[in-house]
């Protein structure tokens, strides 16, 4: 009967291998159902059948941690009685094929895994990577891919009801034919509260809610596990439409419906849809779930089990209910306009069974599809992937105004609110420090608790050196949140990377997450969950190109709910103190900046050196300075370094600039531009103090100048380095990202 | 003396409105549901920003044939406060209870920020409080929200000093800089600005509150 030939198993990406394990865990052949749930299961996406052994080296206990990985999202305390759930998620494939829908049921899918644990999502921020906007051949497609991108997580978090506070976003020509969009939503809840997505008590009804089943989305998770080709475009189906105003229906249906206390269990219905979420919910309770599926409601006459059980239809959930109360559940969202349906009942054996009709479709043990998935250690014996040299070029700037104005005019550098004024930062009316800070903070206003939030990914850094790169985003990303003040407790992350069956990419991975871990281990932030994209490559006329290795870190930190110290200097005839010191850089060093990447056009080198030990004492000064009430205005140095930072801090409205003098030999272009880490700028009517306390954390703190009214002029050694009106830099920097949209760059 | 926030299904600055009032303004509120065609015991309604129904067909077109609309229309027609935020003054012209229209924004583009906003008349229960030419900070976060009407209505608004906001900056598009306006009766407001956004020190202003306690401070005068 069945025609499971080679050419089927390779359409579901299932090896040889795989398919002889799939016949020994059935011991009969699997039907056409069950490959493609097998398919699902195991792919990539589902199973981190490459990353698993490696996603082990994390840390992931604290005394914070109420959950660590393995559930919908990651649960941490944060005192009197709440907690809060965060994760990221990417959906690079589906944003690339439809830029606008593939961001936004990003979004949507992200906030399911939120509020599935109980929690109201406060909060959400996005990675972006595109390719470079003013490329003569892929600049057109990169301008229009943001545009859709941005316009899609705008009209999805906008209707929902969730401010979209802050993030990132970066030009890199590996990643034209492979943009990231990497979300990160974040919920507050009671410990009292939290659900689990877990099914328990035989005989309970399993009760499906939400959007209808379509036949969109079939096999999206077997997508985003392989590597693009042109022809990719074709699998614009496999893409599901979002609709927030269901999602925000859910919401509230979902958490009304958890108070009535019916709910045992309950998972949204993403990656892998049905599939995934009744095996998973079985397999967790250790029991089963039989669903039979003429029960669930569908979208569309003639859908066959196999497009039932794969289809990605997105805002569905699945819960399992008390025995005997469903009708409690079925009230809440009969109230709220949704359809809800008992499609099953939980099975002491620990199976899923689908049956249509009566009759039996699918009858598989769960930890075959869980446990028994399979494992890959894959080969990473070799140095992970590069091809840019040790050796830099030799150069000399002739004027380093002009370099200034072309690395704050750059993609990366510009002002990003062309993108987050399209973003609702503001609803719940919780945002205290909003998009374009170096950390986002939102109130929670129960317990006058904050929490602040940063996004920070460095592909540069990472293709330079795995490792390295990786210690320095988590460095980074924990700096931001001191920098605003917080204590960084906890973190998640999206790992995005090429295909891992190629050793020298698999071995940036393990690099990565090597790095990553020592440094999460050091700062005291586990990680709690997170995701792994792999086959982030694309197929363009022969070439194969992997996108840089691009792990981002989300790290979250908690404060005392008080005005927010922001970025920009706030009056003239301030002390302007470089907490950390003017640091160090050598040419290797320098290869990695955006200096290199903005005005020589060149990668080179290793990226800057960090000394972990003295990272963590800056950030320990600069929270005591801030909680001191001591800094005026803080900002840490990264991309672009010193002279960029500078000017960052004298866009504001009131114009406050700053002249500078310092006293270094290093050379000016590095003394400028490098990015060694564990640096913040900060402005302060008290600069004796903040000297002791840098002092008592063995810091160093020169104070490099005076905030002044108009001007930013930069010396060394008596030396003029440059020197203008504030203004005109504010005003380049504002204006670049509508130019390079327009194409006018 | 309560404040009445209305619950559309896809509102979502519902719970802002409700806790700038209770907490910031501190009089009491509660949520009155789409469902419901009693408002109960209120004494003023507020209709909050946020989706309405998707916003599907157009914003506020749904939102129009609800129950509750019902009653607040006859609230309204007697006279009783009603204040249409962002979504709410979308619905509030398309029941045709305030004139005109808010279409995309000039540019195509949602716009989060906050803005200068001019008040222009201290002749309504929304205004009394404030001071005529008084500049207020308050943020817009809309994708339709350039107010647009015909020549003859623009001129009667004005005719009869009912623009109580203008834009300092028009981010928008909307004719004339129109970002508030009331109806002839003057007991209803619709504007585009959150004012419920801008009523606590820590969200960066408290211009607001001026809306706030301007209906306030007109229901205690008037249940004297």
């Amino acid at each position: 009967m069945s025609a499971i030939t080679a050419d089927v198993l390779a359409r579901h990406n299932i090896t040889p291998d795989e398919y002889q394990t799939i016949l020994k865990l059935l011991d009969r052949e699997p039907t056409f159902t069950e490959l493609g749930i097998f398919s699902v299961m195991w792919s990539e996406h589902c199973s981190y059948k490459s990353s698993r052994i490696h996603l082990k080296k994390f840390p992931t206990r604290s005394k914070l941690v109420v959950q660590g990985p393995g559930e919908n999202a990651g649960i941490i305390d944060i005192g009197q009685g709440y907690a809060i759930a965060f994760k990221i998620e990417s959906h690079n494939h589906p944003s690339f094929i439809e830029p606008f829908q593939g961001a936004a049921t990003g979004v949507g899918g992200i906030l399911r895994d939120i509020f599935t644990m109980g929690a109201r999502p406060i909060a959400v921020m996005d990675a972006l990577r595109f390719g470079p906007l003013d490329d003569p051949q892929t600049g057109a497609r990169n301008r229009r891919i943001l545009e859709g991108v941005v316009s899609g997580i705008a009209h999805y978090g906008n209707c929902f009801g969730v401010p979209t506070v802050g993030g990132e976003c970066v030009f890199e020509t590996s990643y034209a034919g492979n943009p990231l969009v990497n979300v990160f939503a974040l919920g507050v809840v009671r410990h009292e509260d939290i659900f689990y997505a877990k099914a328990a008590g035989v005989g309970n009804p399993v009760i499906y809610v939400g959007a209808k089943t379509g036949k969109d989305g079939v096999h999206g998770a077997t997508m985003a596990s392989a590597e693009f080709t042109e022809e990719s475009a074709a699998k614009r189906p496999n893409v599901q439409v979002g609709d927030p105003f269901m999602e925000k229906l859910l919401l509230e249906a979902c958490i009304e419906a958890m108070k009535t206390g019916a709910v045992v269990g309950i998972q949204d219905m993403g990656a892998a849809g049905l599939t995934c979420s009744t095996c998973e919910m079985g397999s967790r309770g250790n029991v089963g779930v039989e669903i039979d599926l003429m029960h669930v409601p569908q979208r569309e006459k003639g859908m066959s089990p196999y497009e039932i059980m794969l289809s990605e239809s997105q805002e569905r959930m699945l819960l399992v209910a008390e025995k005997g109360r469903e009708n409690e559940v079925f009230e809440v969202f009969r109230k709220w306009g949704l359809d809800a349906a008992t499609i099953g009942v939980v099975i002491p054996e620990n199976t899923l069974r689908v049956k249509d009709h009566g009759v039996v479709v699918a009858e598989i043990h769960n930890p075959a599809l869980t446990d028994a998935a399979p494992v890959y250690d894959r080969p990473h014996d070799t140095a992970p992937y590069r091809t840019a040299p040790m050796q830099g070029p030799t150069f000399t700037s002739t004027d380093f105004l002009a370099d200034l104005t072309t690395l704050l005019t750059s993609g990366d550098l510009c002002s990003k609110r062309y993108i987050w004024r399209q973003y609702d930062y503001m609803v719940r009316t919780n945002t205290t420090l909003g998009p374009g800070a170096d950390a986002a903070i939102v109130r929670i206003k129960e317990t006058g608790t904050s929490i602040a939030m940063s996004l920070d990914g460095n592909g540069r850094y990472c293709y330079l050196s795995p490792r390295e790169g990786a210690k320095l985003i988590v460095a980074e990303c924990c700096r931001n949140l001191s920098t605003v003040g917080a204590l960084p407790v906890a973190a998640t992350n999206n790992l995005n990377f090429g295909n891992p069956e190629r050793p020298e990419i698999m071995a940036q991975l393990v690099e990565a997450i090597e790095g990553m871990a020592e440094a999460c281990t050091f700062f005291e932030t586990p990680i709690t969950g997170g995701n792994v994209s792999l086959y982030n490559e694309t197929r363009a006329g022969g070439e194969l190109v992997a996108i840089f290795p691009t792990p981002v870190a989300g790290i979250v930190g908690l404060l005392p709910t008080q005005a927010p110290v922001t970025m920009p200097f706030k009056m003239a005839d301030r002390d302007v103190v470089l907490l950390g010191g003017i640091g160090f850089c050598d040419d290797a060093q320098f290869g990695g900046t955006e200096y290199a990447k903005q005005v020589l056009d060149d990668l080179w080198g290793m990226p800057p050196a960090i000394d972990l030990e003295y990272e963590k004492r800056v950030q320990a000064a600069i929270r005591r300075i801030i909680a001191e009430g001591l800094a005026e205005s803080s900002h840490d140095l990264s991309d672009g370094g010193l002279a960029v930072a500078l000017a960052e801090c004298c866009f504001s409205p009131g114009n406050i600039g700053a002249s500078i003098m310092l006293d270094s030999g290093l050379r000016p272009e590095h003394l400028l531009f490098h990015e060694g880490p564990s640096r913040i700028l900060l402005s302060t009517a008290d600069a004796v103090r903040v000297g002791e306390i840098a002092a008592g954390f063995g810091v160093e703190c020169p104070v490099i100048g005076k905030t002044v009214e108009g001007r930013l002029s930069i010396r060394n050694r008596d030396i003029l380095l440059l020197d203008s009106p504030v203004e005109t830099l504010n005003q380049q920097w504002e204006e670049a990202l509508e130019n390079l949209l327009q194409g006018a760059a | 003396m309560r404040f009445g926030v209305v619950v559309f299904p896809g509102s979502n600055c519902d719970h802002d409105a409700w806790y700038s009032v209770t907490h910031n303004l501190g009089r009491p509120a509660e949520f009155l549901w789409h469902d419901s065609e009693r408002l109960g015991d209120v004494d003023a309604v507020i209709l909050p920003g946020g989706f309405s129904y998707g916003d599907y067909l157009r914003c506020g077109a749904i939102a129009k044939f609800s129950p509750i609309m019902k009653a607040v229309r006859k609230f309204a027609a007697d006279g009783g406060l009603v204040a249409g935020i962002c979504n709410g003054f979308q619905i509030l012209t398309e029941c045709g209870l305030l004139p005109g229209a808010l279409i995309r924004n000039r540019g195509l583009k949602f716009i989060c920020a906050p803005v200068g906003l001019r008040l222009e008349s201290t002749n309504s229960p929304f205004t009394c409080s404030g001071k005529k030419g008084q500049i207020l900070t308050i943020p817009i976060a809309h994708g339709e929200g350039c107010y647009t009407a015909e020549e003859r209505i623009l001129d009667e608004l004005e005719a009869e000093d009912r623009v109580l906001f203008r834009y300092t900056n028009n981010p928008n598009g909307s004719a004339r800089d129109i970002a508030g306006i009331c109806n002839p009766g003057r007991n209803v407001l619709g504007m585009m600005p959150h004012p419920e956004r801008a009523t606590d020190p820590l969200m960066g202003s408290t211009d607001g509150l001026v809306v706030l306690q301007s209906m306030a401070a007109s229901l205690t005068v008037h249940s004297r």
